[in-house]
């Protein structure tokens, strides 16, 4: 228990996907589901930078900068949807989000 | 463990204590400063010259009756003058006050910490400054606050993106991202960057009136549009944390100019063996008198500007100051590459 | 014996704001809760020795993009509540479950990975780069990874252009 290993990272990146996962199924407001999703991706980074330290080597380091770098550009357009659609239908939920056009 | 516990430990307690004493000895010179410049006396009557006058000032926030708004959101109304003043004060971690010396026999040097992101860090940090202003404006659930609020963080977002392609090109020049390794290439080099990077030089110190909401980019508290800023609100001590929080981050500011472009702690000069006689002057003197030189500067100019219309805030950020930063990182790395 | 401390001190914050993130009604309380789990986050990437991905962490995830997050909230300023209508098809339950039958079939494999005998914590030969792990992420991005990080900048510029498309009401 006292050492830790990548498999301790393991279990709490996964336990944190999982509540990301959840955040996703369970809440209807869209903000609420893309945070969810951010947290999802910041598990995936914990479990590349735990790995990058078990190899002794950066690489994984450079994938987690990558996934930062998407999560960046897919705030970005997310956001900018979030709010072209509150405009037109004033809500962000999405189970109100049923129609292609309106 | 004395070395690694107590030393750091002790080294934090005076920094933290000189920096909260510097930011309340700032208001008065604030007030001092700008009376000089309009030929006024300026605070009088506490002390010799009012020089007791932050000692009044703090009893008299400390003794306020705290407000609350009645439909404030109460958690984040509390929280988030602590979220400003935070990032403000933990920054000083990493800025290098002088090099080693030998104090009581053994070797301290002059700095908290030096990691090899320093740079970064600071940029990193003093980006989170901008929750607290948000969250302010919005947690008073008021109109003023929000304007406000909105103003001050596009302002803090647009002119952090002038202010870190600078950046960029001091590291390009130091070719390292620590702050005592900054200052040691200086001394390598032989000449403080400002010669060699004025354009920088000028624009980080724009961007930094502009992030620490000064004259004359002190939209977000327009007294005449906005009543007080972000800040309406708040009274007693926390209205106060607002203010210290602005003050150490000119105080930031200018630590962190005075060691990109100034030389930090090396005097002026540093390659010219006939000014030798200048290093009988101890390093953190010449650092914190070069700190002291930018805070008047700041002071000075709030005194002389007017304030910028929003709409040319926006205008010099976004059109002006950072495609000439940009270019001019692109010019230092031919430079880099070619020399 | 520090680390373990830290870690477990560390994790169980991360855990609690992140279900905090998920569960609290105040999108605003959330999108704070959220700050607080990156800027922790990035206090375990320092433990693992990967200072530059920490700061990166806190520069664009705490200091850029949970601001966004921020603006929109602030901006989508609803007068009903959100979460009021519920689409009689949603299936909640089934969602909680389908996540814990995943975490229980991740949690089997970490503890079968873990009984076999564990991947030796060799550097691969030939591949490390000398100084600090700045300069090695930097000597990585720009040799072996180039061309996926001058992608990653196409796709942030796409993303920009994007976004003010969307947002705009006319161009």
């Amino acid at each position: 228990m006292l050492e830790i290993t990548p498999a301790h990272y393991m279990v709490l990146s996964s336990a944190l996907f999982m509540i990301g996962v959840i955040g996703v199924m369970v809440r209807r407001n869209i903000i609420i589901i893309f945070m969810s999703i951010e947290l999802m991706l910041n598990a995936v980074n914990l479990n590349l930078a735990a790995f990058s330290q078990q190899w002794q080597h950066v690489t994984g380091q450079v994938f987690a900068i990558f996934v930062i770098a998407v999560a960046a550009a897919e705030a970005a357009v997310g956001l900018g949807i979030i709010l072209a659609f509150y405009r037109n239908k004033e809500t962000v939920n999405i189970d109100e989000m049923n129609v292609m056009r309106w | 463990m004395v070395d690694t516990l107590v030393v750091p430990l002790l080294k934090i307690i005076i920094l933290l204590n000189a920096v909260l004493v510097a930011v309340t000895y700032m208001v008065l010179l604030e007030r001092k400063v700008i009376a000089w410049v309009q030929s006024r006396l300026g605070p009088m009557r506490v002390g010799p010259y009012g020089a007791l006058q932050p000692i009044a000032d703090a009893i008299k926030l400390m003794t306020k009756e705290d407000i609350t708004p009645t439909r404030a959101d109460r958690w984040v109304f509390t929280a988030s003058p602590i979220i400003v003043m935070v990032p403000a004060l933990i920054v000083f971690a990493v800025i290098p006050f002088g090099p080693e010396v030998e104090l009581f026999g053994r070797s301290v040097p002059l700095y908290i910490t030096d990691v090899n992101v320093g740079l970064l860090y600071i940029v990193s940090i003093a980006s989170l400054g901008v929750y607290g202003i948000i969250l302010a404006g919005w947690a008073s659930n008021s109109k003023y606050p929000l304007l406000s609020s909105l103003r001050a963080s596009a302002q803090l977002i647009s002119y952090e993106v002038a202010v870190t392609m600078t950046l960029v090109s001091m590291v390009l020049m130091a070719g390292t991202l620590s702050m005592v390794g900054i200052v040691e290439s200086q001394r390598e080099a032989g000449l403080w960057f400002a010669f060699v990077q004025p354009v920088a030089f000028v624009i980080f110190f724009i961007g930094g009136l502009a992030e620490t909401n000064r004259a004359p980019f002190d939209l977000p508290e327009a007294e005449q549009e906005l009543t007080g800023g972000f800040h309406t609100e708040y009274s007693g001590m926390r209205f106060a944390l607002f203010f210290l929080a602005e003050y150490a981050n000119m105080i930031v500011i200018s630590c962190v100019a005075v060691t990109l472009f100034m030389g930090g702690w090396l005097r002026p000069f540093p390659s010219v063996e006939a000014l030798g006689f200048l290093d009988l002057v101890p390093s953190w003197i010449w650092f914190l008198f070069k700190t002291f030189v930018f805070l008047y500067v700041f002071l000075w100019i709030r005194a002389t500007l007017p304030r910028y219309r929003y709409d040319q805030l926006m205008h010099i950020g976004w059109k002006v100051l950072i495609p000439i930063a940009i270019g001019n990182v692109v010019v230092t790395g031919i430079a880099k590459v070619l020399l | 014996m520090g680390e373990a401390v830290i870690f477990y001190v560390l994790s169980a914050l991360i855990l609690g704001f992140a279900v905090l993130v998920i569960s609290t009604r105040n999108t605003v309380h959330s999108v704070l809760f959220l700050v607080m789990n990156f800027l922790l986050v990035a206090m375990l990437y320092v433990l693992v020795g990967a200072e530059f991905l920490a700061v990166i962490q806190v520069l664009v995830y705490a200091g850029g993009i949970v601001v966004l997050y921020l603006f929109v909230v602030m901006l989508v300023n609803l007068k009903r509540p959100p979460e009021v209508h519920q689409d009689p098809r949603r299936q909640a339950r089934l969602g909680l479950a389908v996540a814990g039958a995943v975490l229980a079939e991740l949690v089997a494999i970490i503890v079968y990975s873990s009984a076999s005998p564990a991947a030796p914590a060799v550097a691969a030969a030939g591949q490390t780069v000398e100084g600090g792990n700045v300069e090695q992420i930097g000597w990585l991005l720009y040799t072996d990874y180039l061309i996926p990080f001058e992608v990653a900048s196409i796709l942030l510029l796409v993303a920009m252009v994007g976004a003010i498309v969307l947002a705009k009401r006319e161009l």
